[in-house]
């Protein structure tokens, strides 16, 4: 729907060298949105309310926060209506990081003691 | 940048070595969108460091936690959010040519940031008070887990980091707006206003991120 209107919007303004101007109708759509998600990352967390899905806590925050993450990629930064080169780059990005992160994980948790202490 | 390039570059934001102005708005979109990425690798370290310390002490960042106050972090989170949205807005306008809304969006944007440097502030000198600090300065009696230390490198590594951005991002806001008080900007040409935006919407994806990672867990 957003994609429309801001097509529609970016195509009225004339030719700005393919600029997409979005609607402040969608940012303020995704502010909102960002707000309930807080108040809900906050009402989920155990030391808060006492919610407690044991070992997902900690998932379910980060799959919120990467909801959250994703409206700001997709609406505020415009990579929904952006060349997809733009788009490829950054998820280029998160894979690297991902690479990182399994080659870490593999490594420390296959060793018998890693306990220490400072 | 020599005399007869500023001159010539006052009379048009094109520069010599472009074809025209959508393929340097491109090329400028391109390179910040790379710097992004070198931006997420960077934090996406102190985040790898995070999850595996998690994993192998979990009690000891539920004990961290506990000593970050989750109400100063979801107001921070929220002048956060709230901020992004007036810079999203400012460039919005400055599409739209509506400089004086633009202005005053990049002004509000500057100012939430000023305030979530504030909270921040009365968080580390809570924490400075009481001896809470990476290893080596830790000097907390009564902490129950034997490495709790960790778990502030972690936090003032962090949260450190993401405040250097911030003030960055603050310094960045005010050159633009600056520039676009002179008039500098306007539908045609604005990729200083929307570079710097994306920006500073990358340094509130971090804190989306900090926010559960180090006040809600436990």
């Amino acid at each position: 729907m957003a994609h429309t209107k801001a097509a529609a919007e970016a195509h009225g303004h004339g030719e700005h060298g393919g600029h997409i101007i979005v609607p402040m109708s969608s940012y303020v759509k995704v502010l909102i949105a960002l707000l309930i998600l807080t108040a809900l990352t906050v009402a989920v967390a155990r030391p808060v309310s006492g919610f407690d899905a044991g070992i997902f806590n900690t998932l379910i925050a980060f799959l919120i926060a990467t909801v959250k993450a994703s409206l700001v990629l997709a609406i505020f930064m415009g990579l929904k209506y952006d060349k997809k080169l733009n788009l490829a780059i950054f998820l280029t990005g998160v894979f690297f990081l991902l690479v990182l992160l399994l080659f870490c994980v593999l490594d420390i948790y296959t060793r018998v003691h890693v306990q220490s202490t400072l | 940048m020599s005399t007869a390039s500023a001159h010539a570059e006052r009379h048009s934001p094109l520069a010599h070595h472009f074809r025209d102005m959508a393929q340097q708005f491109d090329a400028a979109k391109l390179g910040i969108w790379i710097f992004l990425c070198t931006e997420i690798l960077m934090f996406g370290g102190l985040f790898v460091a995070y999850i595996i310390f998690h994993g192998l002490y979990p009690a000891m960042f539920a004990e961290g936690a506990r000593w970050c106050d989750w109400r100063m972090g979801a107001a921070n989170t929220t002048v956060l959010i709230i901020s992004s949205f007036f810079m999203a807005s400012g460039v919005h306008y400055t599409q739209t040519n509506e400089r004086v809304k633009a202005i005053r969006c990049m002004a509000i944007t500057i100012v939430l940031g000023f305030v979530f440097l504030v909270i921040k502030y009365f968080e580390w000198r809570h924490k400075f008070e009481l001896g809470l600090l990476p290893p080596h300065f830790f000097h907390y009696q009564g902490a129950h887990h034997k490495n709790l230390a960790l778990f502030f490198a972690l936090y003032f590594c962090m949260t450190g980091l993401h405040g250097i951005h911030v003030v960055a991002g603050m310094c960045l806001i005010t050159w633009v707006m600056i520039r676009s008080i002179k008039g500098e900007f306007n539908s045609e040409y604005y990729t200083a206003v929307e570079t710097v935006g994306l920006f500073w919407h990358l340094v509130d994806i971090v804190w989306i991120y900090l926010f559960p990672l180090l006040y809600l867990v436990g």
